[in-house]
């Protein structure tokens, strides 16, 4: 017992040493004045105001939107619901550079959508909205999926009981459902943030690399790569700290339900 | 746990296949800027034939992404830059020894096809509703704004200020800047010759050359390679009679010998 214990600890250390050497890596390179400079460079503060401002507003339409989706998906059974659910799932597969092409293709300037917009004199292209676009293009996938998990958890009788006492579908989903699941939808949510906040390829494709209007953290990251690799690495010392910590405060809020649950 | 046990098993052994990778005969790590990708494949097909046996492999990026990989003790056997900073800075490093500009190409403004009446020179640029340039940290981008700035004696002191009004992008690479123009997302942009050579579907604006700045493109064997006398046959195919011609196909300017 106690060796296939330490086999399972080892086998599972190796994966979390695999995981967290490269960060480990990416702040021990650096001396503490290097990181210091590097939050003082003239990229990080505009970008990260940028990035959390685009993130919040990418994650609000994503759990709005995401989250009726999810609790349809998860209650449906056919061959076309199945086949819905994968193509939900594409924007994970295809790499972030061909989610920009095909955004741009949809709603650059003569795009079918793009086309009747700039007609409206309105274009999306190096935008702000193009960068929320973006991010919600690629997170919203992933919370669906964990999402509709979540959802498939909530005990079908508990929804056909109430719903015998008469209770309304919008009722059952909000005083019901939307309660059972919020450990999972939580969980969803930050992973459909973090995947946000580290968007890059779609973003550079769709709303280009405008500082104070388009350029996020990452994008900044790779700018200052260009010139000099000292400043990209503290500009993703930001990052990363900035992930932790709101990673990490997700996880304490939810981990009271989460044991519940 | 024998089922996981023995899952895992095959697990390592991937890796390890994955790890020894069979070495061809005699290879060849070509380091070499994106812009080049196309003069270079050309001879690389050139050079495996006339050297049996030898195996060319290329590594196309951006100049700065190179650099950093070959300070970081990437192993390659020759780098060819679009920039002669990059490479003064691997010279110091003692990572390349004795670079030689091998080509040189010349920015020109890439107009997209409905701007085609509006932008007919460099003086016309800040009329097109929606420019993209390279990032300043980027070698093209450094270019753009050298040359906004060698235009102010003829073009008006705020030559720069009235194109940089309409920037909206300032791109990492200049690829992305001449696919947004052919997209017509930008009605205009500043790239290299070499990237629009053969290009039926965007318009070209050539630039004065008293104004132009002109990118040099050094070549240099890596320090330590392993295949001296084979990275010296290449750089010698590159600056023969038939890389000059290769490189002019592809739209770069070489000197006359």
């Amino acid at each position: 017992m106690k060796g296939q214990r330490l086999v399972l600890a080892l086998v599972g250390g190796l994966l979390v040493a695999f995981l967290v050497t490269p960060i480990v890596a990416l702040f021990t390179s650096a001396t503490v004045s290097e990181v210091a400079a590097g939050f003082r460079h003239p990229l990080v503060w505009p970008a990260l105001r940028l990035s959390l401002t685009t993130t919040s507003i990418s994650l609000l339409v994503v759990v709005a939107f995401g989250t009726p989706l999810a609790w349809t998906l998860a209650r449906r059974r056919g061959r076309l619901w199945q086949a819905l659910e994968s193509a939900i799932q594409l924007p994970i597969v295809i790499p972030p550079a061909v989610a920009g092409v095909a955004l741009l293709l949809a709603f650059g300037r003569s795009g079918p959508i793009g086309s009747l917009l700039a007609g409206a004199g309105w274009s999306v292209t190096f935008s702000t909205t193009a960068v929320v676009m973006a991010e919600v293009f690629v997170s919203a996938p992933f919370f669906v999926q964990a999402a509709t998990s979540a959802f498939r958890r909530v005990d079908p009788k508990l929804v056909l009981v109430s719903r015998t006492f008469g209770a309304s579908p919008l009722r059952v989903f909000f005083r019901i459902a939307l309660p059972l699941a919020a450990p999972g939808l939580g969980a969803a949510a930050a992973m459909a943030w973090a995947r946000a906040l580290g968007e890059f390829g779609a973003t550079l494709m769709f709303a280009g690399n405008m500082p104070g209007t388009t350029q996020t953290l990452p994008l900044a990251i790779y700018t200052a790569l260009e010139a000099d690799l000292r400043a990209a690495q503290a500009i993703s010392i930001a990052l990363v700290v900035v992930a932790f910590c709101l990673l990490w405060l997700v996880r304490v809020t939810l981990r009271g339900s989460l044991e519940v649950a | 746990m024998s089922a996981f046990g023995r899952w895992w098993a095959a697990v390592l052994l991937l890796i390890a296949l994955g790890c020894s990778r069979a070495e061809p005969d005699r290879e060849l790590v070509i380091f070499a800027a994106a812009s080049l990708r196309e003069a270079f494949t050309a001879l690389g097909k050139d050079f495996e034939r006339t050297h049996p046996g030898v195996e060319l492999r290329f590594n196309f990026a951006g100049t700065g992404e190179l650099r950093t990989q070959l300070e970081h003790g990437a192993v390659a056997d020759v780098f060819a830059s679009a920039d002669s900073l990059h490479m003064q800075e691997l010279e110091r490093a003692r990572r390349v020894s004795s670079p030689v500009v091998f080509a040189r190409n010349e920015p020109v403004i890439v107009v997209s096809k409905d701007a085609t009446g509006t932008i007919q020179s460099l003086a016309d640029l800040p009329r097109a509703e929606r420019i993209v340039i390279g990032t300043p940290e980027v070698p093209i981008g450094r270019y753009a704004l050298q040359i906004f700035d060698r235009a102010a004696p003829t073009l008006g002191r705020d030559f720069r200020a009235r194109v940089e009004a309409k920037v909206v992008s300032r791109e990492l690479n200049v690829r992305q800047v001449l696919a947004k123009v052919r997209l017509g997302e930008a009605q205009a942009g500043i790239v290299y010759r070499s990237d629009v050579a053969g290009l039926s579907d965007v318009g070209v604006v050539g630039i004065p050359a008293e104004i132009n700045v002109v990118a040099e493109y050094p070549q240099a064997i890596v320090s330590g390679t392993s295949r001296p006398s084979l990275a010296r046959d290449f750089t010698e195919l590159v600056v023969s009679e038939v890389g000059r011609r290769a490189l002019t196909n592809a739209g770069f300017s070489v000197r006359a010998r």
